[in-house]
């Protein structure tokens, strides 16, 4: 068996596919900012997570720190459970808030972090004890409308 | 009468269409059952990607390209309108990984190489060269059918990926280059919103899947083909036709699958 040419440019189109997957893994997706093994996970209860998803990010002064895992309804009192996975580079103290935030008007939902003062650091498996739910424009709208016609009267 | 011989017709169709089906899928599990000298032989399968793959390059490249700056014009000018030409990059991206990698460049697999593939085999059984074969005591599913078989399914993966990337690039040269989005915005909020496994995997699925669909189809079109010269040129119309339907077809469902609660 010897090599041909044919061999080379059937080399040359799988290496070439191949590195168009990784491009896209890297450059176009977020593959580059998975970190799999180093990362704990919190707990946050919100009372409304609003357009909230798995997969959006927890950011601490808009910084990446890390990305919700699952959001759940927590049936013991009717409220969403969110865990979220944070790179473990990254300790926050215990009475850390934990707010449903938006980027820009129309933007997706993050989860903010702001680190209050406490010494103690949020282990794995811990909670946020103060949190903020997404603000739902509907009922802002709604309670803006409802105070104003109060108001005439 | 009439109406007996019109009814008498439809039901020849049905039963004809059924038949054939069955036939297929039997011709499918056979290339299936058969495909072990494939692998152990795989210089023929290697002859076919280079035939089916490395022939297509060139128009899934420039497919891919024009396909990626046309989405970084209609983006922006939709964008620009909510002042959000930022998200230019996750619209162009998003769209060529999750649905137009995959499915153009499987319509233009099937075009390009799948008609080649039914035209080829089509011939073969008509000048006799599959019955010569069988008469040789070599089974022509494994030598012929087989290698063109797992030669699509293996091409259509990368074909796909080199069309998204390609797409990516257009968009960035339209969007970035000359209409002046900010670069970094283009490229952050891509990764923002592309998710690695949700995403680049779903979209290499999908291409696996129409990659064994077009495969699948124009092989057993060219088998199936009558051995005359219409035969085999309606066999390649119909390749055409029955795997780019097939396509639009199996892309609904496995959308539907994939992408349901996201």
């Amino acid at each position: 068996m010897e090599r041909t040419t044919l061999d080379l440019w059937v080399g040359v189109f799988v290496v070439a596919g191949i590195a168009a997957l990784v491009v896209l893994a890297l450059k176009v997706g977020n593959l580059s900012t998975y970190n799999v093994s180093e990362s704990y996970q919190l707990q946050a209860h919100f009372t409304n997570v609003g357009g909230l998803k798995p997969t959006a990010s927890v950011r601490s002064a808009g910084v990446l720190v890390g990305r919700v895992v699952s959001i759940v309804l927590d049936t013991s009192n009717y409220d969403a459970k969110v865990t979220m996975s944070i790179d473990k580079r990254y300790q926050f103290p215990k009475d850390t808030f934990a707010n449903i935030l938006t980027s820009g008007l129309l933007g997706e939902q993050y989860i903010g972090l702001i680190p209050g003062g406490d010494d103690k650091m949020l282990q794995s498996g811990d909670e946020f004890k103060k949190t903020q739910s997404a603000v739902v424009l509907e009922d802002l709208i709604g309670k803006f409308l409802y105070n104003s016609s109060d108001a005439k009267k | 009468m009439n109406i007996v011989g019109g009814l008498r017709g439809i039901g020849k169709r049905v039963v004809n269409a059924v038949w054939r089906t069955g036939y297929g899928a039997r011709f499918f599990v056979m290339t299936l059952r058969y495909s072990g000298m494939s692998f152990r032989r795989f210089r023929l399968t290697v002859r076919e990607i280079f035939f089916s793959g490395v022939l297509s390059l060139i128009i899934i490249l420039v497919a891919g390209m024009f396909v990626g700056m046309v989405l970084g014009l209609q983006g922006y000018e939709t964008l620009k309108r909510y002042g959000s030409e930022s998200a230019l990059g996750s619209l162009v991206a998003l769209s060529l990984v999750r649905e137009l990698g995959p499915v153009l460049a499987a319509l233009l697999f099937a075009s390009r190489a799948g008609s080649a593939m039914t035209a080829e085999i089509g011939l073969m059984k008509a000048t006799e060269q599959i019955d010569a074969m069988e008469l040789m005591a070599v089974n022509p599913i494994a030598r012929v059918v087989a290698p063109r078989f797992w030669a699509g399914v293996i091409s259509m993966p990368l074909l796909a990926a080199l069309f998204s990337a390609m797409g990516v690039f257009g968009g960035y040269v339209v969007g970035v280059v000359n209409i002046g989005v900010d670069e970094g915005s283009f490229w952050s909020q891509m990764q923002a919103s592309v998710d690695f496994q949700h995403d680049i995997l779903n979209g290499v699925i999908k291409s696996l899947v129409f990659g064994l669909a077009v495969t699948a189809i124009a092989l057993f079109e060219g088998y199936d083909a009558p051995p005359t010269a219409e035969g085999v040129s309606g066999a390649t119309t119909r390749t055409v036709v029955e795997s780019s339907l097939a396509i639009l077809m199996l892309d609904f469902i496995l959308t539907a699958f994939m992408f349901q609660g996201a």
